[in-house]
């Protein structure tokens, strides 16, 4: 089972970022988390460039997408909401919005901030667009508060809490992929 | 004149399927200020002495968007990928021309006892000797209680879409040889 990993922030020393290298270390035997870290490469949607095929960069993101088997975001919060330029990305995947590659897939949705909430409002934001999407959108919740506190000095992920909180989000995620019973 | 004959009052007895070209399943929903409505073109239908059963394959639902209909059948609402097909059975009762079924309806993996009102005609002879049966029937459900919890507000704040769903169905049913 391979799930994409995809942060919210484009930062180096990203809290997000690093929650998801940690969720790498915790994933169990049999599923693979794969990172991406082609954010900053999605150019700014333009209509006009909307064409098959997208832009390169674009049709690397479907179709990472389209073979994961779920995909896990870890979002920080601007202004309230979801980081435009993971907006962006995701208004470029969700063309066209009828047959685009999240439409049926699995997703979870965490987030940290710097401040105490961490990034609750960006994470409703983005489950809001992804169901919008036609994602299977899963009632994973992690909010991270109070972030870098959870980091040590390598900017590793150092607090057992919300490594339990990456597992359980993991495991939703997981258990949405694989349901016990499909109908018929 | 009507080309139909020998009106019948009772239960019909024996079995009768849908004759779906003549037949019609579908759903009206208020949204915003007027009706939104939809039909499903794949589905079927049998009584058999007196007993309905019928099913309708989500994904035939016929929208006049492509992207509507793929939001339709998202997650979000009625989630085909995973629960393609729509399933009633009940049981008839009839008072004259008034015609009432008890039974159940699943729906998203989600099973709910729903009872659909409405008439029926028949069991009568057709223009070309066979023996059919109507039914128009309906009933109103929240989809929120088959997990479809999608909206949007309005400006004033109140809900686009409602929750309260009419399931209609306009069924002509064959008598079976038996």
């Amino acid at each position: 089972m391979r799930i994409l990993a995809i942060s919210g922030s484009l930062r180096r020393a990203s809290n997000n970022t690093a929650l998801l290298r940690a969720l790498r270390e915790e994933a169990p035997e049999g599923v693979e988390v794969e990172l991406w870290d082609g954010l900053k490469q999605i150019p700014p949607y333009d209509g006009d460039d909307d064409v098959v095929p997208g832009p390169a960069e674009v049709e690397e993101l479907r179709r990472l997408v389209r073979e994961a088997d779920g995909v896990f975001f870890a979002t920080p919060e601007y202004n309230s909401s979801v980081p435009g330029a993971l907006k962006n990305a995701l208004d470029w995947a969700s063309r066209p919005l009828a047959t685009n590659a999240f439409r049926n897939k699995p997703v979870a949705v965490i987030g940290s901030s710097a401040g105490a909430f961490g990034a609750v409002w960006a994470a409703a934001e983005l489950r809001k667009v992804l169901g919008t999407m036609g994602a299977r959108v899963t009632p994973a919740e992690l909010a991270v508060g109070h972030a870098a506190e959870k980091l040590d000095e390598h900017g590793n992920l150092a607090d057992d809490d919300v490594r339990q909180g990456l597992r359980d989000a993991l495991d939703a995620l997981v258990a949405e992929i694989a349901p016990v019973e499909v109908a018929a | 004149m009507s080309t139909i004959e020998q009106q019948q009052t009772g239960i019909p007895t024996g079995t009768f399927l849908a004759d779906t070209v003549h037949s019609s399943v579908g759903f009206e929903v208020p949204y915003a200020v007027a009706t939104f409505s939809g039909t499903v073109t794949d589905f079927d239908a049998t009584l058999t002495d007196g007993r309905l059963e019928g099913s309708a394959r989500i994904e035939s639902i016929q929208l006049k968007d492509e992207n509507l209909q793929a939001h339709l059948l998202s997650p979000e609402f009625f989630d085909a990928e995973r629960h393609p097909v729509l399933t009633f059975a009940g049981e008839l009762s009839r008072d004259g021309d008034t015609a009432t079924v008890e039974g159940e309806i699943t729906l998203k993996g989600i099973t709910r006892p729903v009872t659909l009102e409405g008439t029926i005609a028949g069991p009568a002879v057709d223009h070309f000797g066979k023996t059919r049966v109507g039914l128009t029937l309906e009933t109103v459900v929240d989809r929120t209680q088959f997990d479809m919890n999608w909206n949007m507000p309005l400006p004033t704040g109140e809900p686009a879409l409602a929750n309260e769903v009419t399931l209609k169905a306009d069924l002509t049913l064959v008598a079976q040889e038996a």
